[in-house]
């Protein structure tokens, strides 16, 4: 944690709280570390539950017959899953790597002191964190003006920039990357673009993988925008595909035809309570896994964030 | 522009690398006026007699001007005042919860012996600000379904009537409110967190030395010092006081009707509104949240400037 709890020294030993207070405070954690952790692990064991005991028995935090039919069940007919894989993780690839060049390349021209449209190039960031033209004339403008609607771009565009990411890569730029180098640079007959991409993108690691790793995360879990923009079955993504098992879980049957069968002989026979919740886990696995390892860009970057300026 | 004796000349004249930089930042300049500013013009929606037929710009330009008519429906409909109740009401709860429980943890999670266990603890509960609403929505339907959830099975094992859930608009309050707190406490923590461990170890060391108590050195030294990151975080969340997390109300109570009026805010309020076609009032309602949006934020910025100076965002 900070730096004061693992400096072991005799004066930190002796400024600590009571062993007691030390006892409470673990439970406490412990208490709500499972709250946070039992949810997801309910999901994973109703996924592996078989369809006859939440039939008969409802849904357990254990299962109590454990089955993998409904893994195998999406497997089979793994079209509809597939194609929802796969445009969630082009939304996500294509979405994060706009969004990290969209922000950073504005986030390095604020950080120009001598930058001549600086202050309205300001304004033009800082304006929209106030106001903003709300859910319904965004509806109209980008579906009908700009021609999102029913689009992969309706998924990827409208979530490429926050302004709360561009003040933090013009605060990282102006505090980590010193002025010499830069000028250095220009004698040197740089031009921008590439002192840009050459010299300040390289050495700001740090701030690239928080931007990058939050956009990840919201591209990934953004189910907004499909619901908005998509009413195409074909561009449904992940979280999409879930929402609309939520409300109707024979949705998976849609194409009956493929496999041969009637579509009620397959609505009668899939396993529609832990197919769903195995949707939720094909969503939560990869998340869970790896967000732990990348935890500490979160950190230093959310504190580059609370800088002000 | 004549770029070329541009360079040699005093500052005042635009150089080379004034063109580069504004090339540089045209993409994203043009992303904002696409995607927040022409949007902000779109606002005039809600002074129209809007149909949706058609080219957008065209239905702009040649429907007609309804005044303020589009807010008189929306405020006479009762719907209006349940929905502005429940978008404040929960706010005011959700900022003060959404302070308190963070802050409290963070200092408690700074003072375990083993830091190890507190990396662990702060992980685990960083994962459900990790999780979408539609997956949140899931959980909580896993736990809720009156017929196969949890906590009706549990209820049952004590001997006690299944309860349909997402019919009683009783306990959804609470059930909100705990969601809030739960999805965001990871995040949260982390925020004040950071600002703990930027504090100098010496205000501590000389606390101890004058023999102050654990309780009076976070009373009289973490507090204070965390006061900039508390008053930031809280001017942001009174600006978003109109707002709601639209996932948490909408995905959450499963659009359930009977959970109407404890559940519905202005978000979900204004998508309704969008689906149903009712642009006119979708429109105004959205006005209100705009415009009421931007003057939260102001008025609770230049109120902590009057009262510290140093603390304001702008």
């Amino acid at each position: 944690m900070s730096s004061r709890t693992q400096f072991e020294s005799g004066l930190d030993k002796f400024n600590r709280v009571k062993t007691g207070t030390n006892v409470g405070f673990h439970l406490i954690f412990i208490v709500l570390s499972l709250l946070c952790l039992i949810p997801v692990i309910v999901v994973l064991s109703i996924s592996f539950s078989s369809e006859d005991s939440i039939r008969n028995g409802g849904y357990h935090i254990f299962p109590t017959a454990f089955s993998g039919e409904a893994y195998h069940y999406i497997a089979q007919q793994g079209k509809l899953i597939s194609k929802a894989l796969g445009i969630s993780v082009l939304v996500t690839v294509v979405g994060t790597v706009l969004g990290v060049m969209l922000t950073t390349s504005m986030g390095y021209v604020l950080s120009r002191p001598n930058y001549k449209l600086n202050g309205f190039l300001t304004w033009i960031v800082f304006i929209p964190m106030v106001f903003n033209g709300g859910l319904v004339s965004s509806y109209y403008i980008n579906s009908n003006l700009l021609g999102l609607k029913d689009t992969v771009w309706a998924l990827i565009l409208p979530l490429a920039v926050s302004s709360f990411n561009v003040i933090i890569c013009k605060t990282f730029f102006r505090s980590t990357i010193p002025d010499a180098l830069i000028e250095s640079a220009e004698i040197d007959g740089s031009s921008q673009l590439r002192i840009f991409f050459s010299i300040v993108l390289p050495i700001s690691l740090p701030v690239l993988a928080t931007i990058g790793l939050f956009l990840c995360f919201s591209y990934w879990n953004d189910w907004f925008n499909s619901m908005l923009y998509i009413d195409n079955q074909d561009l449904y993504s992940l979280q999409a595909l879930l929402n609309s098992l939520m409300t109707n879980v024979d949705a998976l049957a849609k194409n009956a035809s493929v496999m041969g069968i009637s579509y009620a002989q397959l609505v009668a026979t899939m396993p529609k309570e832990s197919a769903r919740m195995a949707v939720a886990i094909i969503i939560v696995l990869p998340v869970a896994i790896a967000y732990p390892f990348f935890q500490k860009y979160f950190i230093s970057g959310l504190t580059v964030g609370a800088v002000k300026g | 522009m004549d770029m070329k004796s541009g360079r040699k000349r005093p500052r005042v004249r635009w150089r080379t690398q004034d063109t580069e930089l504004t090339f540089l930042a045209l993409p994203t300049t043009i992303w904002y006026i696409l995607f927040c500013f022409l949007p902000m013009f779109g606002l005039i929606i809600a002074f129209k007699d809007f149909k949706i037929h058609g080219g957008f710009l065209s239905n702009v330009i040649h429907s007609k001007w309804s005044g303020f008519k589009n807010f008189e429906f929306l405020f006479k409909s009762n719907d209006a005042w349940v929905v502005i109740r429940n978008t404040l009401g929960y706010n005011l709860i959700f900022i003060i919860l959404g302070i308190v429980v963070p802050v409290t943890l963070a200092m408690m999670i700074g003072q375990l012996h083993n830091s190890k266990a507190g990396k662990v603890y702060q992980t685990l509960m960083f994962l459900p600000y990790f999780l979408s609403w539609v997956v949140v929505s899931a959980i909580v339907w896993a736990f809720l379904s009156f017929d196969k959830g949890i906590a009706n099975q549990f209820l049952g094992s004590l001997g006690k009537d299944p309860v349909n859930w997402y019919m009683e608009p009783k306990y959804w309050p609470y059930f909100l409110v705990f969601m809030n707190v739960w999805k965001g406490l990871g995040y949260g923590m982390v925020v004040y967190l950071a600002t703990i461990t930027g504090i100098d170890s010496t205000y501590y060391e000389a606390a101890v030395i004058d023999g102050a108590s654990k309780w009076q050195q976070a009373r009289f030294i973490t507090l204070p010092l965390m006061k900039l990151v508390i008053v930031m975080m809280f001017i942001l969340a009174v600006g978003r006081i109109f707002y709601t997390d639209f996932g948490l109300f909408f995905q959450v109570p499963r659009n359930s009707n009977s959970l109407f009026d404890v559940a519905t805010t202005l978000d979900v309020l204004v998508y309704s509104q969008l689906k149903t076609a009712t642009v006119g009032m979708a429109s105004a309602s959205a006005f209100v949240q705009s415009v009421m949006g931007c003057l939260t934020i102001l008025t609770a910025n230049w109120i902590v400037r009057r009262v510290d100076r140093e603390s304001a965002m702008m």
